[in-house]
C-alpha cells in the first residue's frame, strides 16, 4: 500500500498548476465573479472558455479520453491530481455532457465517420453538447421513455417531450434516448441512442425555473424531428445498453471532492469573519464540528474515489461502487452549502440579482448562499437519484 | 388534560382558515410576491376587518386579549398559505414590544391605530454583529438636550419595507454585549437620518438594511425606560419564536401532506412510487418530524412565559427541535418530488424556502440547542451545589 506521488506526478502536479496560473482567462475570473455577486447567469462564452483553453493543450479538456482520440489520457493519479488542481485554481468546471458522457459512447460505440464528426468539436469546447434522457414521466424509471423515433427512408422522425434539459439553450446538439421498438418484450430492448442536431426544425425549447431563481433546465420538444440514420449510434434498439455505460461514467464524475474540499476551505474563511457569541463564529465548537465532520467524510470518500480510480487502471471499468461516489459525493456537496449558508446567519434572506433588489446588501461572501443551497438540493435527484443508486448496489453489488 | 382549542379558538381558526383559502391560492400568492411592494394592503385592512390585528392585544386596549395559543393559532394557518404580509414582524413582535414597555399614553395612542391596519412598525434590532444574540447592540443612542442622536446600522429587518414606522434599539450606556444599557426608539420610517434599502428575501418576504446617521429623536419617543429595554425584548423575541414555530408547523403539514400526495401519484417502474418501503419509511419519519413539532410547540404554548428561565428553555427546546425537523420533512418533501421538487412554478419548492428561512429566525439549531444546554446546566450546576451541600452536612 502506498499513496504518496512518485516523483513523476509531483512533477505533474507542478506543471498543472503552472499551467493553471500562466493560463486561465483572467476575463473569465472576472467575469464569472461578477455575475455570480450579481445573480446572474453564465453566458456560453463564460461556460466554454476554460473549456477551449484546456483543449487547445495536449488534450487536456479530455483527461479521460484515449490519446488516439486526442485526449489527454491520464493515469488515475493524473486525473486525480488534474482536478485537485482545477478546484484549487478555482477554475471553471468543464461541461460534462459532451467530454464525459456522449463521447466515451462516440468513441466506444460510434462509427468512424461519427468520431471524426463529433470528437474534435467536444474536445475544443467548439461545440456544445446536452443529453436528453428524462421524460415527464420517465424519471428514475428512464427506460419507460415514450419519445419516438419511426424510420422513413433514410431519416428517422422523432416525436416527444425530454425534459431537465441542462444548458439546452446554449447546445448545438443533443444527444437522446429514443424509442424505435414500442413492441419489444422489455421496454430496454426498444431503445436507441440518436444524436440530433439542435438547429433541427421541430425543435423548440422552453426554459424551467429552479427554485433559486436560475435557468439551467429546460423543457426540449420534439416535433416530427427529421434525424438522418447515419446519427444512430451503434445498433438500432441497443441504446439501453449504450446508455448504462454513459450513467457509469457520469457517476465517476459526480463525486467532486477536490471542489468539496475547496468548498470548505471557503466555509473556514467565512467563519473566521462572521461572529457568533462575540467571537469569531470559527472558535464556535458546535460550528466546527460540523465542519471537522465534514472534512472527515470527505477524506474518507477521496481515498474510496482513488480506489476506484486504481482499480480502474487496473482494467476495470467504473462498475457499481461508482454509485458510491455519487451518493457520498452529492451527499458532501449539499453539507457543504447548507454549511455556507448556516455560516451567514440572517444573510441568507436577501435574494439578490432580481429584478426587485437592484441594490447589493450583506458582505460579499454571503450573496445568493441560501439560492446554492436550494439549487444543490438537485444533485441527490440528478444523474439516477440517490434513492435509484442505492437500489444500483443493493441488486448489483449486495445481490440483493 | 386537554389539548382541545376553547369554542373561541375554534373560531379564529375557522376564520383564517376561510381567509387564506379564499385569498391566498396560489395564483393569488404569486401575483403578490411579483409586485415591488410584495404584500397586499387589501389583505391587511381585511386582517383589521376580521379583528386579527387585534388578536394579542388587551381588550382593555381594544384588542381580543388572546394568549400565545391563540397567536398559534393564526401563525399555523399562514404558514399553510405562505402569507406573506408581516403580521409575525407587526403586529407580534412590535405590537408586544409597545405593549411590554411603553407608558399608558404611547400605547393608549398607537396600539388603536395597529389594531385598525392604520400603522404597521418593524422592529429595527439585529446588527451584522450580532448573529442571534439579542443583547449585542452597537448602534448608539447619546443623549443630547431633549434629544437623542443614533448612529448605527441595523441587518435584515423582516418588514421594513412594509412599515410604516419603526422600533429602533440602541446603546445608551454599557459594552457592545451587555444586557443593560440598550433603549427603544420609536421612529418614524421617513424621519431624516434614517435610510432604508428594501429587498426581497430568498423566500419572497421584504426586508430591509436601515442605515441611521444622525437620527434625531426626542426623548418622549423612547420606548419604556432608558437603559433596561432587555428584557422586554427577550420576552417578546421569545414569543415571537413560538410565533415562527406555529409558523413552520404550518409549513410543515403542507410539506408533509403534499409529498404523501405525490408519492401516492407518481408511477414509476409500473407502480406508484410510494408503493417502495424505503419511501414509505421516509414519509412516516417525516409524520413523525411534523408530530413530535406539534408536541413541542404545545409544550411551548403552555409554560408559564412569565417566568424567564422556563420561558427560554421552553421556546429553546421548540425552535431547536422544529429546526432538525425543518430540515428532515423540508429536504425530504424535496427529494421525494423529484425534479418537480426543484422548480420554481410548483409550490413545494416555496414552503421549503420559506421553512428555512424559519429555521434561521430568531436563532438556528445550534444557537438554540445552546441557549437550552447552558440553562440546563445552569440547573445541573444548582443540583450539584446543593448535592455537595447535602453530602458534607450529614446533618441535613
Amino acid at each position: 500500500m502506498d499513496t504518496t506521488f512518485s516523483p513523476e506526478d509531483t512533477k505533474f502536479q507542478l506543471e498543472v498548476r503552472t499551467f493553471i496560473e500562466e493560463n486561465y482567462p483572467k476575463s473569465l475570473r472576472e467575469s464569472v465573479n461578477k455575475k455570480r455577486k450579481n445573480g446572474e447567469e453564465l453566458s456560453r462564452d463564460d461556460l466554454t472558455a476554460w473549456h477551449k483553453v484546456l483543449g487547445a493543450h495536449n488534450g487536456w479538456s479530455a483527461p479521460g479520453w484515449p490519446a488516439k482520440f486526442g485526449g489527454a489520457e491520464f493515469t488515475p493519479t493524473q486525473k486525480y491530481i488534474f482536478e485537485q488542481e482545477c478546484a484549487r485554481g478555482e477554475c471553471q468546471y468543464i461541461i460534462p455532457f459532451g467530454i464525459n458522457m456522449c463521447a466515451p459512447v462516440i468513441y466506444t460505440f460510434g462509427n468512424e465517420e461519427q468520431k471524426a464528426q463529433h470528437l474534435p468539436g467536444i474536445l475544443s469546447g467548439e461545440t456544445f453538447w446536452c443529453q436528453g434522457y428524462s421524460e415527464p414521466g420517465s424519471g428514475s424509471d428512464l427506460a419507460s421513455l415514450k419519445t419516438a423515433a419511426v424510420k422513413e427512408g433514410d431519416h428517422y422522425i422523432v416525436n416527444g417531450q425530454k425534459t431537465w434539459t441542462t444548458l439546452a439553450q446554449h447546445a448545438d446538439w443533443i444527444f437522446c434516448l429514443v424509442r424505435t421498438n414500442p413492441d419489444a418484450a422489455k421496454p430496454q430492448e426498444g431503445i436507441s441512442f440518436l444524436l440530433i442536431d439542435m438547429k433541427t426544425p421541430g425543435i423548440s425549447i422552453r426554459p424551467i425555473y429552479l427554485m433559486d431563481g436560475t435557468n439551467e433546465v429546460n423543457e426540449v420538444w420534439l416535433d416530427n424531428v427529421k434525424v438522418p440514420v447515419e446519427n444512430l449510434i451503434g445498433t438500432e434498439n441497443q441504446g439501453w445498453t449504450y446508455a448504462k455505460f454513459l450513467l457509469a461514467h457520469e457517476r465517476s464524475g459526480i463525486a467532486g471532492v477536490a471542489r468539496s474540499k475547496k468548498a470548505i476551505e471557503r466555509i473556514k474563511q467565512i467563519a473566521a469573519s462572521e461572529m457568533s457569541y462575540g467571537e469569531p463564529l470559527i472558535q464556535d465548537p458546535a460550528f466546527m464540528r460540523k465542519i471537522a465532520d465534514t472534512e472527515l467524510e470527505l477524506t474518507a470518500l477521496e481515498y474510496t474515489e482513488l480506489r476506484t480510480l486504481a482499480k480502474a487502471s487496473a482494467g476495470k471499468g467504473p462498475g457499481a461502487e461508482s454509485s458510491i461516489l455519487k451518493i457520498k459525493g452529492t451527499d458532501l456537496q449539499q453539507s457543504v452549502t447548507e454549511l455556507c449558508m448556516e455560516a451567514v446567519g440572517y444573510y441568507a434572506n436577501p435574494h439578490m440579482g432580481t429584478t426587485l433588489s437592484n441594490e447589493f446588501v450583506g458582505p460579499d461572501y454571503a450573496t445568493n448562499l441560501s439560492g446554492a443551497y436550494f439549487n444543490f438540493r438537485k444533485a441527490s435527484i440528478y444523474g439516477g437519484s440517490n434513492e435509484i443508486q442505492r437500489n444500483i448496489i443493493a441488486k448489483m453489488v449486495l445481490g440483493l | 388534560m386537554d389539548f382541545n382549542f376553547t369554542e373561541e379558538q375554534t373560531l379564529l381558526e375557522n376564520m383564517v382558515t376561510s381567509f387564506v383559502r379564499d385569498n391566498y391560492s396560489w395564483e393569488a400568492r404569486e401575483a403578490i410576491v411579483k409586485t415591488e411592494e410584495g404584500w397586499k394592503p387589501e389583505n391587511w385592512n381585511q386582517f383589521a376587518e376580521l379583528g386579527l390585528l387585534g388578536v394579542p392585544f388587551a381588550e382593555e386596549f381594544g384588542g381580543l386579549g388572546g394568549s400565545v395559543v391563540d397567536t398559534m393559532i393564526v401563525m399555523e394557518q399562514f404558514g399553510k398559505g405562505l402569507v406573506v404580509e408581516p403580521y409575525m414582524p407587526s403586529v407580534i413582535l412590535a405590537g408586544g414590544l409597545i405593549t411590554s414597555l411603553g407608558s399608558k399614553e404611547q400605547i393608549d395612542t398607537i396600539v388603536p391605530t395597529i389594531i385598525s391596519g392604520e400603522v404597521r412598525y418593524a422592529f429595527a434590532h439585529s446588527e451584522p454583529q450580532s448573529r442571534f444574540d439579542l443583547f449585542d447592540v452597537k448602534t448608539s443612542a447619546a443623549a443630547n438636550g431633549d434629544d437623542f442622536i443614533l448612529n448605527g446600522f441595523k441587518s435584515v429587518v423582516f418588514g421594513g419595507p412594509i412599515a410604516t414606522h419603526l422600533i429602533v434599539s440602541a446603546r445608551t450606556s454599557g459594552e457592545q454585549r451587555d444586557t443593560d444599557g440598550i433603549t427603544l426608539f420609536l421612529v418614524d420610517k421617513n424621519a431624516e437620518g434614517i435610510t432604508m434599502q428594501n429587498y426581497p428575501t430568498i423566500d419572497e418576504y421584504r426586508a430591509s438594511e436601515v442605515v441611521i446617521e444622525n437620527l434625531k429623536v426626542s426623548k418622549d419617543m423612547v420606548l419604556g425606560e432608558v437603559d433596561k429595554a432587555y428584557d422586554a425584548i427577550d420576552e417578546n423575541i421569545d414569543k415571537s419564536t413560538i410565533a415562527a414555530c406555529a409558523e413552520a408547523l404550518g409549513v410543515l403539514q403542507i410539506l408533509k401532506d403534499t409529498t404523501i400526495d405525490y408519492c401516492k401519484n407518481r408511477k414509476q417502474f409500473g407502480q406508484a412510487i410510494g408503493k417502495n418501503q424505503a419511501i414509505q419509511h421516509r414519509l412516516v419519519d417525516m409524520m413523525i418530524e411534523y408530530e413530535q413539532s406539534k408536541s413541542i410547540l404545545y409544550m411551548a404554548c403552555t409554560v408559564d412565559l412569565s417566568n424567564t428561565a422556563e420561558r427560554n428553555k421552553a421556546v429553546s427546546a421548540a425552535k431547536a427541535r422544529i429546526g432538525k425537523a425543518i430540515k428532515y420533512v423540508g429536504e425530504n418533501a424535496i427529494q421525494l418530488h423529484g425534479g418537480m421538487g426543484m422548480v420554481d412554478e410548483y409550490m413545494v419548492s416555496h414552503y421549503f424556502k420559506r421553512a428555512t428561512m424559519l429555521g434561521i429566525l430568531f436563532g438556528n439549531v445550534d444557537y438554540h440547542m445552546k441557549r437550552y444546554s447552558d440553562i440546563t446546566q445552569a440547573n445541573v450546576t444548582k443540583i450539584t451545589d446543593n448535592l455537595t451541600s447535602h453530602i458534607s452536612n450529614p446533618n441535613n
